[in-house]
């Protein structure tokens, strides 16, 4: 950790850590500085430009987010000369995008429509060619709406610096710079959907999310992930009393990453073929039973079992998705109530 | 018959496409098989030399006698054999064809430095660059001199990078030598991109020793083991003589382990550009040697503290580098004895466009565009001079009233264009600035990134408004959007391709608004460039009916019977300039 | 094909960021970068298809199809372009039946394409053609060697 230092922000006198941004030392103390490239959990890019601000000695704007702090630094987040490249770099991005809001699944949570709407930008001073892609990605997950990426590129550097996979880069250059897979190939990944989480507009979602309805109508859930020991906190968003999306928060255990399972598998919730009470065959059929009797018959089987065949014919797996306590319970019920040591568990794998 | 003979021709990228190679091989052949003298032949070294700048009078070829220099221009194959036989056999020089007084005009005003050697060693023998002094410099440095001093000895010339942002060389070095590191670089950036410039190349082709011995000096500095020319992969004459360069310098112990057993060991290593223009931003260069797409990043962290694989890096552009040999020998005073107060030394230009003598120039840092164009250029070629654009595509246009102005790189700032790495375009009134603009941004519109969003939006709706303009479709209001967005770019954008991409039509509206505004409001191109709002029509009393243009017509619109004045169908006319190139009286009108 | 790109890949085993030399070297030994190449280099050096893809398509030398038998290749400097190297250009593409976005005519003879400044603006405008510079060249003067490399391929 490096020391703390002193700079000052909009006039204001604040203490900071010496290893920090600009970005990140305003972000900490209060202050708002726009971006859409920025993530506290990448590397600093200086794409994307919004978070252009003045610093004392300095000529010219610099971004935020690549300027480290430096002691008696004095900054300015915010003036004419900066709201003015601000606006006409918001004005720049909404010439090359099909401004669709109206049906977009991110509206509402969209930066780049914030910043329209921050900067009232109703009208456009700049016009003209339109980046056009016509081709459909056929992965099971993932939508793919390049027309709307601004290409902060958050998607790629976390595909490389987080997940260290790389599936996607962006390529070309210029104005026909575009994210994709290799040689535009339908996306063939993980799925983790790290990129969909972190894009600043509708470029990126999942398919399965599509018009089931929006940051306004949604209910946030937080729990935890039920498929593995990790333990991933969740946020379910629900409407109409259905969970219609997963996402996490970047300041839990997990920052915030999952894995394909936890943000797309969540469709077992409404599943008819969910069970809701134990079953036990029966003539060759099985059939649903209470809990009484299924444990009755367990206890028996279990019973009988060790009587004939000894303790060590029996062996005890348990799930992951368990917590700790439920965990040691069992491996106690096994040891000294059934008398083995024959236990395991599915994430020691 | 003379003692000794030595041919010069010169052969340059520009001397071989005039066909220097098949005048060398004439040279050779008449020299053995016809009846020239064994005794000629054995004393007849015939060097290859690189440019030496007058391009324009390819092949040039020098013919010395017993020590005594004949220049000959416009060389072809078939008038060596007379060469031979009159001048070499005979010593009767062919006056006919020897450089007339322009071309010692050319060169009279110019002072050279990094281009001394050029067009005078052989670039493939080090023993010919060693002949002229060469080397010196780097026994003079490694083991005799500490790094400390030769900085200082650099720091006190005045040398500033001649790649265009024109930052003091010896603060650059002091600031890569302070930092602690195990390993630290040193690159050459030779990826000349700037249309219109080719002065590193013809460094490279000419004398690639010298920036050889400036780069090992730089090496010995910082204290850096390593290096890299980033050249051009367009530039295949360079780099094949700057590998054989390489391999010599090697052989002789001035690269390697150990050099000159000083300790001190420094190799170089060759990379290849791919093709953009963007590379030879510094940090996109580094990215780019990283095996990256060449995309910037924001500074700081500097390369001199954070570069190549995040190690301490000096980049320096080629004219720089081969500098540094000459201070190091002649002395800084020597040195700083040329120029202004803030620009020392001298200057490589390559002086094209419409003038009469284009090639390579140096002069010293100061001299006025006066007579860089009428005594070293030897004025315009044939229309009227109207500008000069320098700096390339992040340069600007000076127009003709302000003529008398210093080139340097304080003069030129302070009237919106910069040095630049040197290119110089002399436009003339058949060039129309909207057109030269719109050229320039398309160049730098076609070579961003991608990576920040002024720089790849906004040059697109920069360059999309003057293709309007230049359409005829123009609007009023145009010019205060151009001038505000091309602000806007200016000053958000993360490297300096953005940061300067609006500078050909900031400046072109400075001084050429009066174009702009006929354009939008008359609709009229007044240099009679623009496409879209040009009509050409044929003369009547000049066309001879000849049915050249007819043929030439792509689109049918030129009708007429043999040998009566022929008429364009204005409604079928594509307007590309074919009859008008292709007829032979004048006859075709475009307005 | 393997086994030149496996001499490749050897060539750059224990260089660090090796993705542009190797595209480089692909290219000199196919004229171009196959698909299938980019596959098995990526599955060699573990270095992922995506960065084969985004370094190739940035940088202007390389090419994702196979070019003609001959390439002509014309500057697009500043000093051509006063020189008038777009009216040449136009014409020879013309005369080569090139539509908007195609570079390599229909029978893979020609590839016509331009380049950033060559650095000969002495000698503009410049068209390199089968990598032979030609100075101050004309329409004219082109479409003459166009006719000479058609019947050199026809014979």
């Amino acid at each position: 950790m490096a020391d703390r230092i002193n700079i000052t922000i909009d006039g204001e006198k604040v203490n900071v850590d010496g290893g920090l941004t600009v970005l990140q030392a305003a972000r900490r103390s209060g202050f708002h500085i726009p971006t859409l490239c920025d993530d506290d959990r990448l590397k600093p890019y200086g794409g994307c430009r919004l978070c252009l601000v003045s610093i004392e000695g300095i000529p010219r704007p610099v971004t935020a987010c690549t300027t480290p702090v430096t002691d008696g630094m004095v900054v300015e987040t915010s003036n004419d000369h900066i709201e003015r490249l601000r606006r006409t770099i918001v004005e720049l991005l909404l010439s090359d995008h099909p401004n669709d809001c109206m049906t977009c699944d991110r509206a509402g949570d969209c930066t780049l429509q914030e910043l329209a709407y921050f900067y009232g930008l109703r009208d456009n001073r700049f016009w003209g060619e339109r980046r056009r892609y016509e081709d459909d990605d056929l992965n099971p997950f993932i939508k793919r709406d390049m027309e709307k990426c601004v290409l902060c590129g958050k998607c790629v550097r976390v595909c490389r610096e987080v997940q260290g996979v790389g599936a996607i880069e962006i390529s070309y250059r210029g104005f026909g710079a575009k994210v994709c897979p290799p040689y535009e190939r339908d996306l063939n990944c993980e799925f983790c959907g790290q990129c969909v989480s972190l894009c600043p507009t509708g470029a990126l979602s999942g398919k399965q999310w599509s018009g089931k309805g929006r940051e306004k109508d949604v209910k946030k859930i937080k729990t935890v992930c039920p498929y593995c020991g990790c333990g991933c906190n969740l946020t379910l968003h629900v409407s109409r009393n259905e969970v219609i999306r997963v996402s996490s928060e970047p300041d839990t255990i997990n920052e915030g990453w999952l894995c394909p399972k936890g943000r797309f598998g969540y469709e077992f919730i409404k599943s008819p073929d969910l069970l809701k009470s134990p079953l036990i065959r029966k003539n060759g059929k099985l059939e649903e039973v209470t809990w009484d009797e299924a444990l009755k018959f367990v206890s028996e089987k279990l019973g009988s079992i060790k009587e004939k065949y000894g303790p060590d014919a029996i062996g005890g797996l348990s799930s992951a998705r368990c917590t700790n306590e439920e965990n040691y319970l069992f491996q106690k019920f096994i040891r000294a109530g059934i008398g083995t040591n024959n236990v395991d568990h599915c994430a020691r794998l | 018959m003379p003692k000794a003979v030595d041919i010069r021709i010169c052969m340059g990228t520009g001397g071989i496409a005039a066909g220097a190679s098949a005048v060398l091989e004439r040279f050779e052949e008449e020299l053995s098989s016809t009846g020239v003298g064994a005794s000629v032949r054995e004393n007849c070294s015939r060097h290859n030399v690189g440019c030496r700048g007058f391009c324009a009078r390819d092949v040039l070829v020098d013919v010395i006698l017993d020590g005594e220099r004949t220049t000959y221009q416009y060389i072809k194959p078939d008038m060596v054999q007379r060469i031979v036989e009159e001048h070499i056999v005979s010593g009767n020089p062919v006056e006919d064809w020897v450089v007339t007084d322009d071309y010692h005009n050319f060169h009279e005003k110019q002072v050279k430095v990094v281009l001394s050697d050029c067009g005078e060693v052989d670039p493939e023998d080090i023993n010919s660059y060693k002949s002229r002094g060469g080397y010196k410099a780097v026994e003079s440095v490694i083991g005799s001199k500490t790094p400390e001093d030769v900085i200082e000895m650099i720091k006190s010339s005045g040398l500033r990078g001649r790649g265009g942002a024109g930052f003091p060389t010896g603060l650059k070095w002091e600031f890569a030598r302070k930092p602690e590191s195990d390993q630290k670089y040193i690159i050459c950036n030779a990826d000349e991109g700037d249309p219109g410039a080719f002065m590193d190349r013809s460094i490279i082709e000419g004398n690639p020793h010298s920036v050889i011995e400036g780069m090992t000096i730089g090496a010995y500095c910082i204290g850096a083991d390593k290096g890299y020319v980033y050249i051009r992969a367009e530039y295949p004459l360079a780099v094949k003589r700057l590998r054989i360069a390489l391999e010599q310098a090697k052989e002789a112990g001035y690269l390697g382990e150990n050099i000159l057993g000083s300790g001190f060991s420094f190799n170089i290593k060759v990379k290849l550009g791919a093709g953009a223009f963007v590379c030879g931003e510094e940090t996109a260069l580094i990215a780019s040697i990283e095996g990256q797409r060449g995309m910037p990043r924001a500074k700081p962290p500097f390369p001199a503290q954070q570069g190549l694989w995040g190690k301490p890096t000096v980049i320096n552009n080629v004219e720089t580098f081969s500098n540094v040999p000459y201070i190091v020998t002649k002395g800084p005073d020597w040195f700083s004895s040329f120029g202004t107060e803030k620009s020392k030394g001298t200057k490589v230009f390559a002086l094209t466009g419409k003038i009469r003598n284009t090639g390579l120039i140096e002069v010293p840092m100061g001299m006025s565009l006066k007579e860089i164009i009428y005594d070293i250029g030897g004025g315009m070629e044939r229309g009227e001079f109207k500008a000069v654009q320098t700096g390339g595509p992040s340069g600007g246009c000076i127009p003709k009233d302000m003529i008398d102005i210093n080139v340097d790189f304080e003069s030129l700032a302070k009237v919106g264009s910069i040095v630049g790495s040197g290119g110089m375009v002399v436009l003339d009134d058949t060039d129309c600035m909207v057109n030269i603009a719109k050229f320039f941004l398309e160049f730098t519109q076609r070579e961003s990134c991608g990576k920040c969003t002024p720089c790849r939006v906004g040059t697109k709706r920069l360059l999309e408004i003057l293709d309007r303009v230049t359409e005829g479709k123009g609007k009023s209001g145009d010019i205060e959007l151009l001038l505000t967005l091309g602000q806007d770019i200016k000053d958000s954008s993360l490297c300096g391709l953005g940061q300067t991409a609006p500078n050909p039509i900031l400046s072109t509206i400075k001084y050429f608004r009066d174009e702009y505004e006929a354009h939008i409001n008359e609709k009229r191109c007044p240099a009679a460039v623009c496409k879209a709002m040009l009509t050409y029509t044929i003369l009547e009393d000049a066309c001879k009916g000849c049915t050249l243009c007819a043929k030439a017509c792509p689109s049918d619109a030129i009708s007429g019977e043999k040998k009566k004045p022929h008429v364009i169908d204005q409604g079928l006319c594509v307007k590309c300039g074919a009859c008008f190139d292709t007829c032979k009286f004048k006859a075709v009108h475009k307005e | 094909m393997q086994e030149a790109l496996d001499r490749v890949i050897e060539k750059y085993r224990l260089e660090e960021g090796s993705v542009i030399s190797l595209l480089q070297d692909i290219q000199e030994e196919f004229g171009y970068i196959p698909e299938d190449s980019v596959s098995y280099v990526s599955d060699r050096t573990g270095i992922p298809q995506s960065s084969f893809y985004g370094v190739a398509t940035f940088y202007a030398q390389f090419y994702l199809k196979p070019r003609g038998k001959n390439i002509i290749t014309a500057c697009c400097g500043t000093a051509c372009h006063v020189k008038g190297a777009e009216r040449v250009i136009s014409r020879i593409r013309r005369e080569l039946e090139l539509t908007d976005g195609e570079d390599t005519t229909q029978d893979g003879l020609f590839t016509v394409e331009d380049v950033a400044c060559v650095g000969a603006c002495s000698i503009a405008p410049v068209v390199i053609v089968n990598k032979e510079v030609h100075g101050k060249v004309s329409a004219t003067q082109l479409l003459k060697e166009i006719n000479n490399l058609k019947k050199e391929t026809d014979a």
